[in-house]
């Protein structure tokens, strides 16, 4: 059973925009996944559109086996939701707007009151239960709508860039409480524009840049593919692949090879072990992919330490 | 039969809208029970005295099912409107939007809000209209209706002012060049008679009129048409406001991009 799964999602605003153009992918139930991407990328129009909150152009939309255009409630009932702005009323207290959020989903007052004061103890907000919302600190205010999110449930937890300009303790504490949630069995998808928050949390990971889905993996190979550079050499004439201990090598035709390089590992090795089999090298270049840009570009917007 | 889930849902916005309106009470109750108190003393008292009968009774008992009436409509239709709307503006309305809630529970639940602080606050008018006049009343089913019916339907159309506008000045807009024209020339102050053949037809458009007149039968006993019709345009009118922001909502109209 897939926890979400979307096919062929395309978004186009009033105006214009087109803000998805064609996205496809699926996340296992009980993963922890992540969705980066720099800003503008399209994230949160998917998550929108998950959410019922954005009408898709196109598309389908499943949520464990739920149609979202035919099951609607269904859909709804399985979700909660963790926006990107702060989207409750800043007059209310804490209490009042998780204990609303329940009745929103058919969870009478008195068990209401019972989840609310477990989540608010459990997300450090019990102290405030009473205070009108607008008076909580930014950490609190994301906190509370962790625990809006999860009054009802939910089998699948949906956070938009939940860390957006929270400070470091809070930001690992709330990884922690995410960590443990998933644990528990709830599917968790984030997103986020932070390599290292999706590196701390997530198995699997998808990519999105300008509304287009450029990489779904699991966290591990993603890692190991930035950890390496990879070089096509023109070489003389060769028949077989040469062998390497230290280097994956890919033949692409007779005078074309690829080489990966981890980082720490030198070329000049590759030029002598190469060598001792009688390949040589003519010229080399760098193989630049759009993987690489996208993250120089997230890199260059700055990392989870300086805000 | 409504689902038990739906149930508790409408309830929670219940409570989440009258929370609201008495948390900020002095803006939200305080307010009508003046200006009305106002109206009592200038028209009823000082100018009414001058004025001497209207449909055979005092003009100060003639007009207080009016004022009360026009208390219950501004009431009802500024509370759901800016209600409504700030849950837009300050995306709130997205608590529901996520939840497994129907667009009709959604409709009844604000709808409910309005006439809830619509009722509260015509009966602190009621009340305070004790110190000027003795009450009549006639028919008290007549009267009940006509005043439940009354915020039902401008309740609705609070929402519909909140569902189009984008700013704070778009659901002021509305009450300032509608709302209150309709209700001061929907015989608050006079009984239609007094106006030429013209403009008594043209009144006749008017749906504030036909609450006014149900409303002040169930009072006097009086009435510038039947009660019937009455009922039945307001009817209308409020099967009318409802299929629209049905409509409205279904297509996602101001709360879903
Ligand atoms: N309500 C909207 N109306 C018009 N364009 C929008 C709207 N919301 C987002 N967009 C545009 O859609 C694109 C994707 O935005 P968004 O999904 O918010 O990206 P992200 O969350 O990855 O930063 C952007 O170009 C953005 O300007
Ligand atoms: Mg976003």
């Amino acid at each position: 059973m897939h926890a979400i799964d979307l096919e062929n999602i395309r978004k186009v605003y009033k105006g214009g925009v087109e803000a998805l153009k064609g996205i496809s992918l699926r996340v296992e139930e009980g993963d922890f996944y992540a969705l980066l991407g720099p800003n503008g990328a399209g994230k949160s129009t998917t998550i929108g559109i998950i959410s019922s909150l954005v009408n898709k152009t196109g598309g389908k939309v499943k949520v464990f086996g739920y149609d979202l255009d035919t099951q609607l409630e269904s859909v709804k009932a399985q979700i909660g939701l963790v926006p990107q702005e702060f989207n409750f009323n800043q007059f209310e207290p804490p209490i009042q707007i998780l204990v609303n959020q329940a009745g929103y989903y058919g969870i009478k007052r008195k068990d209401a009151l019972i989840r609310a004061e477990k989540y608010l103890r459990q997300l450090d907000l019990w102290g405030k239960r009473n205070a009108p919302s607008r008076e909580l600190s930014g950490g609190m205010k994301r906190r509370l709508m962790i625990a809006r999110a999860l009054i009802h449930n939910p089998r699948l937890l949906i956070l938009d860039e939940p860390t957006a300009g929270v400070d470091i303790e809070v930001r690992r504490s709330m990884w922690d409480f995410l960590k443990k949630i998933n644990a528990q069995g709830v599917t968790i998808v984030l997103t986020t524009h932070y390599l290292e928050e999706a590196e701390m949390l997530c198995r699997h990971i998808g990519i999105i840049d300008k509304g287009t889905l450029v990489e779904n993996t699991s966290m591990k190979e993603l890692l190991a593919r930035l950890d390496s550079e990879v070089f096509i050499l023109d070489v003389d004439s060769i028949e077989n692949v040469p062998r390497s201990e230290h280097f994956i090598i890919t033949k692409i035709d007779d005078i074309t090879l690829e080489i990966e390089v981890k980082k720490g590992q030198s070329l000049n090795n590759v030029f002598a072990e190469l060598s001792t089999q009688g390949v040589r090298v003519n010229s080399l270049r760098n193989k630049s992919n759009r993987l690489e840009e996208l993250f120089v570009g997230l890199v260059e917007k700055g990392n989870l330490n300086d805000e | 039969m409504m689902n038990s889930s739906y149930l508790t849902a409408l309830k929670s916005i219940w409570t989440k809208e009258v929370n609201r309106f008495l948390r900020i009470w002095v803006q939200t109750l305080i307010p009508p029970a003046i200006t009305m108190t106002l109206y009592f003393v200038i028209f009823g008292n000082l100018i009414g005295k001058r004025i001497g009968e209207m449909s055979g009774f005092s003009y100060m008992s003639f007009i207080v099912p009016g004022i009360i009436m026009m208390a219950v409509i501004t009431n009802s239709y500024s509370n759901v409107a800016s209600s409504f709307f700030s849950a837009k503006f300050q995306r709130n309305v997205e608590e529901l939007l996520v939840a497994p809630v129907p667009n009709y529970i959604i409709i009844w639940g604000y709808v409910g809000g309005g006439v809830i602080r619509g009722l509260l606050v015509g009966f602190i008018v009621t009340c305070v209209s004790l110190f000027f006049v003795e009450l009549h009343i006639f028919n008290i089913f007549a009267l009940l209706l006509s005043v439940l019916c009354t915020s039902i339907l401008f309740s609705l159309a609070g929402l519909l002012n909140a569902i189009f506008a984008r700013t704070f000045d778009d659901i002021s807009i509305i009450p300032t060049f509608v709302l209150t024209p309709l209700t001061y020339l929907g015989g608050v102050f006079y009984s239609i008679d007094l106006l030429p053949d013209f403009w008594q037809a043209v009144s006749h458009f008017n749906p504030v009129f036909y609450m006014i007149n149900a409303f002040r039968y169930g009072f006097l006993g009086i009435a510038d048409v039947s009660l019937i019709w009455s009922f039945a345009m307001i009817g209308s009118f409020i099967v009318l406001l409802y299929g629209l922001i049905t409509l409205l909502l279904k297509k996602g109209v101001g709360i879903r991009s």
